[in-house]
């Protein structure tokens, strides 16, 4: 019987083309002047100090309003190399839109996302190339991961005239913003159209399938470069810890979204009539409401705290819940059920806090068919690959002074290997902080 | 409920509102259109003589502002471009079947009086209230010694007034350029050659802006452009204040006058009729939203009008003109502070900047438990109220009356004034 498998094609191809369609389409024209006209171009403002970049966002409004989209465009990735896909992916709700003072004026805040992504959309189809490097130093940096973090660290350093060499373990760049969003954030390649540019500047050389521990070792790394960038991710998922956690059914759910990102034919991608997301953070939402828009008949997110305590924002447990997917609080599962072989349904029991606050197991329980388990509990920082000479760790990522440098002299580090905010915007931020102090370091 | 009844120069009309003499007014279609739209009276378009003159593509310009379109509105066409005697016929239709609603005729001829003689009388066969004689028009006409050529000169605008006064029984109102250094001059000659009434202002002089493609002025005509006459809510100050003048002037304060310049809703008519207008004459907003704004204009105006407690428009006709002084007469110990209200604030900043860079450095930005607040140095307020106006927060700034303790002082009796006619108390 059909419910029983997973299965392929689900919902007709032009559904989920649909489906999958851009979430924020751009801004026409029009629309971008009259959301920049609502910009007050406030002194101190506090949205540039709540962007992790610090980016002028007044100024790049100024310049949508007076038709000046170049100098626009610049001063977002001045501040962000990744200024186009953050117009996308940030979770701008809690971050610049909160603090704009027309949120604190009348809950609607500029919409600065949509008009970021206008003036750097812009700048893109001109093909127009907005840096240029400076004098060749002689100098040359190794990048460890093609992510955010990684390539906007080599971009800084090649705008001020270092050679990188950036080795990537996958066969395309981009970290997370290639692997790891929702397909309807981030269309049309886009990606890797961004990559392309920040390449444009020259400078920087990928090496793909390159992996650190395998064909690449750290301590050659510092032998062979003036300096080593440390951009890794995290690569390991979290375990439930359960019996059955190896059944088929059972999946991570970066695997999921990593897996529909890559897919040249969606609808080609095997489905169960009923997914459950395990999770509360945006890895969480993203898995449940793409098995949704993939034609997933009920999908549920199950999360064992209150819906205050998600890591995904507000904004994206509705889209999640305007798509579908049902979200169950204060449960945890406790067994995983299986049927010819096969995941069949999830045991959950009902959590309550505890004196601390920590969700407790009730006794209750109740069973959700399942022919798909996502598990969306986290990720954690695999340190093998550093070798046994590498850097500290502290809380199991790398250890980093407030300018990306680890304990070892000439290494530095930057993303989600270290702590901070699990968001691309971090990332970006990280690598360019980073890069400045490797040039510091390189005696410039 | 308010009456809105008007009789202005003896013209009477069911409301102060009336469409100025423009495009809008330009044929029997349109006026017709805005007389069943409610408007209380029209300007019938300029009439010359024939043979009409000829228009231009494009024929206006406009000033967006921060995304408001139209703030300012430029228009390069001339007077009707239509024969006279088919404007003639429709002026006698449309009062005709519009006994109730003031039609006045827009005139001008060249400065000769047979001239004036003659369009007079063909214009009161048709049964119109009055004429207005166009002394404003800054652009074309002006070039052949027409509109704002003889408004420009006080002793023109006389002469063709006294012309016209002795040729017709017509209400005459004359139509005043703002093109001039003193509004009173034209004025005061409208009133010694006889006229019943003036209007204003008309256009201003202006290039709305360059097309740096074609690196010409705007609006742009094959390539080229030339001056136009600037109106619409940008002028409105500049017409409040020549109105104004006007009605506080001993030799010219007997005249009734029709306001014009950038009216668009009942508020901008209630100021100009608190500055002495007996009417108001509308044009750029009718063009920019249609004759269905006056609906507003009217139910705003008496509402407003019965919650202020004035029955009639000439309860509160020139009510503010007694408040409009001269400089030296302001009294220099009244003193206002600038308050913040810090439940209000949004935390823009745009109060600090404002003082910080152009003014006098009197509003502090601090952080409280890293929390942005804005506070006013009372001791450095001068009372600007520069902020006040940045702020674009409703009532967060208000500007609160301190007590110094002293005596009204004006100018004239300054200590620091070489001039003063007497000494301070």
């Amino acid at each position: 019987m059909d419910g029983d498998r997973l299965s392929a094609h689900r919902i007709p191809r032009t559904v989920i083309a649909t489906n999958f369609a851009d979430c924020a389409p751009a801004l026409s024209h029009d629309e971008a002047q009259v959301a920049a006209a609502r910009c007050y171009f406030c002194h101190d403002a506090p949205c540039i100090e709540a962007c992790p970049t610090g980016i002028d966002i007044p100024l790049f409004i100024r310049g949508i309003a007076t038709g000046n989209l170049q100098g626009a465009a610049r001063t977002i990735l001045d501040a962000n190399i990744f200024g186009g896909s953050c117009a996308r992916v940030c979770p701008t709700e809690i971050l610049c839109q909160r603090a704009c003072v027309r949120t604190a004026q009348e809950e609607k805040p500029v919409a600065i996302g949509a008009l970021q992504r206008h003036a750097t959309d812009w700048l893109f189809a001109q093909k127009v190339q907005p840096f240029a490097r400076a004098p060749a130093t002689g100098r040359r940096i190794a990048v460890v991961g093609a992510g955010p973090a990684g390539l906007a660290c080599a971009h800084a350093l090649a705008r001020l005239g270092h050679a990188i060499t950036v080795f990537e373990a996958r066969e395309k760049p981009g970290g997370l913003n290639e692997y790891g969003i929702a397909a309807y954030k981030l269309v049309d390649d886009f990606a890797q159209s961004e990559i392309a540019f920040i390449l444009r500047l020259g400078g920087i050389s990928v090496e793909y399938g390159r992996i650190l521990g395998q064909d690449l070792a750290l301590s050659a790394l510092r032998q062979d470069f003036d300096a080593v960038f440390l951009g890794l991710g995290l690569a390991g998922a979290n375990r439930l810890g359960l019996p059955g956690e190896d059944l088929p059914g059972v999946a991570n759910a970066i695997d999921f979204i990593a897996a529909l990102r890559q897919a040249p034919d969606k609808s080609a991608l095997p489905l169960g009539r009923q997914v459950v997301v395990v999770g509360g953070g945006n890895t969480a939402i993203d898995a449940a409401t793409q098995a949704r828009k993939l034609g997933a008949e009920e999908v549920s997110i199950v999360y064992r705290r209150g819906p205050e305590a998600m890591s995904a924002t507000l904004e994206e447990q509705e889209r999640a819940q305007v798509t579908g997917v049902t979200i169950r609080h204060w449960a945890i599962p406790v067994a995983l059920e299986a049927v010819a072989g096969r995941l069949a349904q999830v045991v959950f029991e009902h959590t309550r806090p505890d004196s601390a606050g920590r969700p407790v197991g009730n006794g209750e329980r109740f069973a959700l068919p399942a022919q798909m388990l996502l598990k969306a509990i986290g990720q954690h920082f695999l340190p093998a690959p550093l070798g046994a000479e590498g850097p500290r760790l502290e809380g199991g990522r790398i250890a980093v002074t407030g300018d990306g440098e680890t304990s070892l002299p000439g290494v530095f580090a930057g993303g989600d290997c270290i702590a901070g905010l699990d968001l691309t915007v971090q990332a970006v931020e990280n690598g360019k902080i980073a890069a400045r102090a490797i040039h510091r370091y390189l005696g410039f | 409920m308010a009456d809105l009844a008007t009789t202005f120069a003896g013209i009477r009309s069911p409301n102060p509102f009336w469409l100025a003499s423009a495009p809008p007014t330009d044929k029997e279609y349109n006026v017709v259109r805005a007389f069943r739209a409610g408007w209380g009276g029209a300007v019938w378009k300029t009439l010359g003589e024939d043979p009409p003159i000829v228009n231009t593509a494009s024929r206006y310009g406009a000033v967006s502002f921060n995304g408001a379109r139209i703030a300012g509105f430029s228009n390069i066409e001339l007077i009707t471009d239509r024969p006279l005697a088919v404007n003639l016929s429709e002026i006698t239709a449309v009062k005709r079947a519009w006994p109730d609603r003031a039609l006045v005729v827009s005139l001008m001829v060249p400065c000769a009086e047979e001239s004036w003689k003659r369009i007079l009388e063909a214009v009161e066969d048709t049964g119109a209230d009055g004429v207005e004689l166009n002394f404003g028009c800054p652009h074309g006409m002006s070039e052949r010694g027409m509109g704002s050529a003889v408004g420009q000169v006080p002793d023109y605008v006389e002469m063709v007034v006294r012309w016209c006064k002795q040729a017709t029984r017509m209400p005459v109102i004359v139509k005043l350029t703002p093109n001039i250094t003193d509004i009173l001059a034209p004025a005061r000659a409208a009133r010694r050659g006889g006229a019943d009434a003036v209007s204003l202002i008309n256009t201003v002089q202006s290039i709305t802006g360059v097309d740096l493609d074609l690196m010409a002025p705007m609006p742009v005509v094959d390539g080229q452009g030339t001056h136009g006459g600037y109106c619409g809510p940008a002028v409105k100050p500049i017409a409040l204040c020549m109105v104004a003048g006007i009605a506080r002037d001993s030799e010219s304060a007997s005249l009734p006058i029709s306001g014009i310049g950038g009216i668009a809703t009942w508020r901008d008519a209630a100021e100009f009729i608190a500055l002495g207008a007996g009417t108001v004459q509308v044009c750029t907003a009718a063009m920019h939203r249609g004759f269905r704004i006056v609906t507003d204009m009217i139910d705003g105006l008496a509402n407003w009008m019965d919650q202020a407690g004035y029955r009639r428009i000439e309860d509160f006709r020139a009510r503010a003109v007694r408040h409009f002084v001269h400089w030296e007469d302001l009294n220099l110990n009244y003193r206002t502070v600038a308050h913040i209200d810090p439940d209000l604030c949004i935390r823009c900043g745009l109060c600090h900047i404002a003082c910080e860079d152009t003014a006098h450095q009197a509003i502090a930005a601090r952080r409280v438990n890293g929390r942005r607040q804005y506070e006013v140095i009372e001791a450095e307020c001068v009372g600007c109220n520069l902020c006040a106006h940045a702020c674009p927060v409703e009532d967060c700034i208000s500007m609160v009356p301190v007590s110094t303790g002293r005596p009204r002082l004006t100018w004239k009796q300054h200590p620091n004034n070489p001039e003063r006619r007497e000494a301070a108390e």
